[in-house]
């Protein structure tokens, strides 16, 4: 069956027609072509494809595609600053070395964010529990934990 | 007075961490191509079985359907990494008559998309005539098992033996001997970017793949092999990599199935392995059987060991042949054995073939040998660190026959361990602190490839701007070579990171490198780079000479872009002047310069070693048997630090895989069925189960490496499953010898202690 659907996508409105099967990131990497939510295991068990819908961290993989309509959607894509400034999150992420494959950074930055976003002071133990649905198998997590400590005190910082 | 370097030691922000966090970086996995179809692979049921019908008819039929390939669309030829060694070629990838593992690939499709690729997959039908398969290398080894190859009696696949020094006279002499078996279990690289590949052959009979690989160079080769085309017909690009672990640098079903499509059909078509897939058929660890006899004299100075192994291959060699080479090379690290012998056995059984995992065979070495030592430790009433420092290699160090150890900081780094148990005090009931020393090699120089080219090159060509182009063969899979490569050129030519552009990841525009495995890169392209750098310095030099015309007594050099006589560095000129005018003066050509490094009369093994001692404190609950790792403390001698950045990454990542590998990670099986083949049932350790992690440099300096740097990303894999198991021993009295360390075996093993204590 196929659908038309409407949502916020970083900040800006979409509109596209899915198949009614299809998951969140099947119209996220495929017509909308944002190849930066990545898919590992599409069983919801690593974390890569993490997105934020709505305020919440999820994984894209399992999510219905037709239930974001008229929802707001965020990606890694939409993490940059107007002025095409990297976001805290990211330049936390390059500061600390918390990158090396990469696969698993972009979703990895949206569950930091969408801690963050409501929860200004985490302490590290509420760090480790957002991340944890978030595999990472190169870092030991120990430089992504210290930048989303970074990152926390920069957006408190700003404020 | 100038600083040492100027670029090295810094900590250097990864120079693709930009593209990675942006969401910009594009893997294999993102590649689209106009008209690009989608493949999937049928994979084999039966641990062991004949093929004696494919009927793809009905598959074809399938509206959306495009191609249906098979092992006899194939050349049939064996591959493998082993071009030396053609009886090691074992592998089809599509099988032809038979299929030795479940997960084994017969036929693959091509379809308009992914679900129409599974569905036609249902409808291929192969008549099978079932075998009796053997799983284990203790039964395959036996008279009268199920044979798997044709060649191989007793399913033996290779056969290892080192030896030096006299070991029944060492046992002679001994005051004390032991014996224990051990065994070592499987583990799985989950790389988080699952193999993948998009081939394209177009109607110029030119194929290109982009894939996730840990050598494009290696995939060139083997896929222009199997496919019978001109080796530089075969154009692969692997820009990013989401991982290898060592599950990237051989020919996998992705590739290869993808371009056999391509060529059927002359459209791109795209193969993503799912995670069971990559999990039931993508090689893995090597399970091994190991037994060890040790001789000591009463205060702890070691005399002989004997060593017998017996690994679990799976179906086909793979990797595996080094792997049974290394764990015995590296069973006697990082001691001084006056004698030793080793005798290793990879047997062929029906599972998933085992091949190349970080560490490639020493961290199975590693956790036998450790945990034995603190045994022996134990005995003897001698302590931990005594006996390792008793018996520590040293600089100028030669293992008979097989190595020369150069430089070497294991008793720093064994008095750094020391002073940090010390630091801790008495601990409370339960726990204890292990401690495993270890070494690794950095870089293999094994060339059962047979590659005629260099083990390493780099080109680089500096533009009017002063700007650099570096061109370089090795892969960067999250390691950061690419990050190192970028900062030993910018030192060596006296610029900055920001004035080099890094060209990877493509077999059309890269020299050759043979890929990242091995612990390579750092030593074998580091000093490739570093050659072709110094080269295009001297060039710019010369015309800064001929410009200062300085006493001929003088020497120059270029440190931040500064041009310069060494004595007197502030007689100079900009560097971005002096490039205009030496490309004004070469009649308008850019400065460009080669470098190159094959290791030459370097013994049986790596130019280089890497050194350590890592302490691991850890919690046992007696009722539950669970393990709590509470820090993981580790001195390290990687030589001259490149990127502080980066090895903390390496280092700290590495601990994590290895204590999975320790205490959680295991693919149990049934009959050869993996019995987790997901990310639930296979425990990964997550971000809330890490310890506290201390990292403690020790610096030497390494005179094969560039600016005296060694390997820090794989060796630190090696001893954490013998720390734990360690810990474990000195919180409870038990020492587990079966991989992985769970509760149940811990409560097992207070159950028998009690009984024992009763009695």
């Amino acid at each position: 069956m196929k659908k038309e659907i409407s949502f916020t996508l970083n900040g800006s409105e979409v509109t596209v027609t899915i198949d009614e099967h299809l998951c969140l990131i099947d119209i996220l990497r495929g017509p909308l072509g944002q190849t930066g939510t990545n898919e590992g295991c599409r069983e919801g068990e690593c974390g890569a494809c993490t997105v934020i819908v709505d305020g919440q961290a999820v994984n894209s993989c399992l999510y219905p595609a037709f239930e974001v309509e008229g929802k707001n959607v965020i990606t890694i894509e939409g993490l940059q600053e107007p002025n095409n400034k990297l976001s805290v999150f990211q330049q936390a992420f390059v500061d600390h070395g918390a990158i090396q494959c990469g696969f698993c950074t972009p979703g990895m930055i949206m569950s930091a964010k969408a801690l963050l976003d409501t929860n200004q002071n985490p302490t590290e133990d509420e760090i480790r529990d957002a991340l944890l649905g978030n595999l990472c198998r190169c870092t030991g997590y120990v430089q992504i934990v210290e930048a989303v400590k970074q990152a926390a005190v920069q957006l408190k910082n700003k404020k | 007075m100038m600083k040492k370097y100027s670029v090295i030691n810094t900590p250097i922000h990864n120079i693709d961490g930009i593209a990675k966090i942006t969401g910009r970086a594009e893997y294999a996995f993102d590649i689209k191509l106009p008209h690009m179809l989608y493949g999937k692979i049928l994979r084999s049921p039966y641990p062991h079985a004949k093929i004696l019908k494919i009927n793809t008819k009905k598959a074809e039929g399938l509206t959306g359907v495009k191609a249906v390939v098979t092992g006899k669309d194939t050349l049939g030829i064996k591959q493998g990494i082993w071009r030396r060694f053609k009886e090691l070629c074992d592998e089809e990838i599509l099988a032809r008559s038979k299929v030795r593992y479940i997960g084994e690939p017969v036929a693959a499709v091509a379809a308009v998309d992914e679900d129409t690729a599974e569905e036609a997959l249902d409808l291929i039908e192969v008549e099978y005539e079932s075998l009796p398969g053997v799983f284990g290398p203790l039964e395959a080894i036996k008279q009268g098992a199920p044979q798997l190859h044709e060649h191989a009696e007793r399913n033996i696949n290779v056969t290892r033996h080192i030896e030096w020094g006299d070991v029944d006279e060492g046992f002679k002499k001994a005051d004390h001997v032991r014996e224990d078996w051990f065994r070592c279990s499987s583990q799985h690289h989950v790389c988080m970017e699952t193999h993948n590949a998009v081939a394209s052959f177009t109607p110029d009979k030119k194929l290109t793949v982009w894939t996730s690989t840990q050598s494009h160079y290696y995939i060139q080769v083997l896929l222009s092999w199997v496919l019978g085309l001109r080796e530089n017909d075969v154009r692969v690009i692997s820009r990013y990599t989401g991982g290898g672990f060592g599950s990237k640098f051989e020919l996998d079903s992705a590739q290869f199935c993808s371009s056999l499509l391509s060529m059927k059909l002359f459209k791109p078509v795209k193969i993503i392995l799912t995670r069971e897939e990559e999990f039931m058929a993508t090689k893995r660890r090597t399970p091994m059987f190991y037994y060890l006899r040790t001789g000591v004299k009463k205060d702890g100075t070691f005399l002989a060991k004997e060593g017998r192994v017996f690994t679990e291959g799976g179906a086909y060699t793979s990797m595996g042949a080094t792997a049974l080479y290394l764990t015995g090379f590296f069973q006697a690290f990082p001691y001084v054995w006056p004698s030793y012998r080793y005798d290793g056995y990879r047997v062929y059984t029906n599972t998933a073939p085992t091949s190349a995992m970080r560490g490639f065979g020493a961290p199975q070495a590693t956790f036998c040998a450790e945990t034995q030592i603190d045994l022996i430790a134990n005995d003897l009433g001698i302590d931990p660190i005594k006996i390792r420092r008793k018996n520590a290699m040293y600089p100028g160090y030669e293992v008979p026959g097989q190595a020369t150890i150069q430089s070497c900081g294991l008793s720093q780094c064994l008095d750094k361990i020391e002073k940090w148990i010390k630091s801790q005090g008495k601990l409370p009931p339960n726990r204890g602190i292990g401690i495993a020393a270890y070494g690794f090699m950095s870089g293999g120089i094994f060339n059962w490839f047979d590659t005629p080219y260099a083990f390493s090159s780099a080109v680089i060509q500096v533009k009017i701007d002063g700007k650099v182009d570096l061109y370089i063969g090795s892969q960067d899979m999250g390691q950061g070579s690419n990050t190192t490569m970028t900062m030993i050129c910018a030192e060596e030519l006296g610029v900055q990171v920001e004035d080099i552009r890094l060209h990877m990841g493509d077999t059309e525009s890269c020299p050759v490198d043979l890929g990242a495995w091995g612990s390579r890169e750092t030593l074998m392209q580091g000093n490739a780079v570093k050659m072709a750098a110094a080269k295009a310095k001297q060039q710019i030099i010369e015309y800064a000479a001929a410009k200062l015309s300085p006493n001929i007594v003088y020497d120059l050099d270029i440190k931040d872009r500064w041009v310069h006589l060494i004595a007197r560095p502030e007689r100079g000129l900009s560097y971005y002047d002096v490039v205009k005018e030496a490309i004004r003066g070469k009649d308008g050509q850019p400065i460009i310069a080669r470098g190159h490094y094959t290791p030459h009369r370097k013994g049986m093994i790596s130019p280089a070693y890497s050194f350590g001692v890592q302490a691991v404190d850890a919690e046992v609950d007696p009722d539950t048997g669970k393990i709590t790792l509470k820090n993981c403390v580790t001195a390290h001698d990687c030589g001259q630090v490149i990127n502080p950045l980066g090895v903390k990454g390496q280092l700290e990542g590495a601990m994590a895989m290895a204590a999975g590998y320790g205490f959680t990670e295991d693919l149990p099986m049934d009959e050869g069925k993996i019995l987790n083949p997901n990310l639930v049932d296979y425990k990964v350790l997550r971000a809330t189960e890490m310890p506290e992690t201390k990292v403690i440099e020790v610096e030497t300096y390494e005179p094969e490496g560039p600016f005296g740097a060694k390997e820090a990303g794989e060796g630190l894999t090696n001893p954490t499953a013998g720390a734990l198991g360690n810990a474990v021993f000195h919180a409870t009295g038990l020492s587990i010898k079966n991989l992985p360390i769970t509760p149940e075996k811990v409560l097992e093993a207070l159950k028998e202690k009690k009984k024992e204590e009763k009695k």
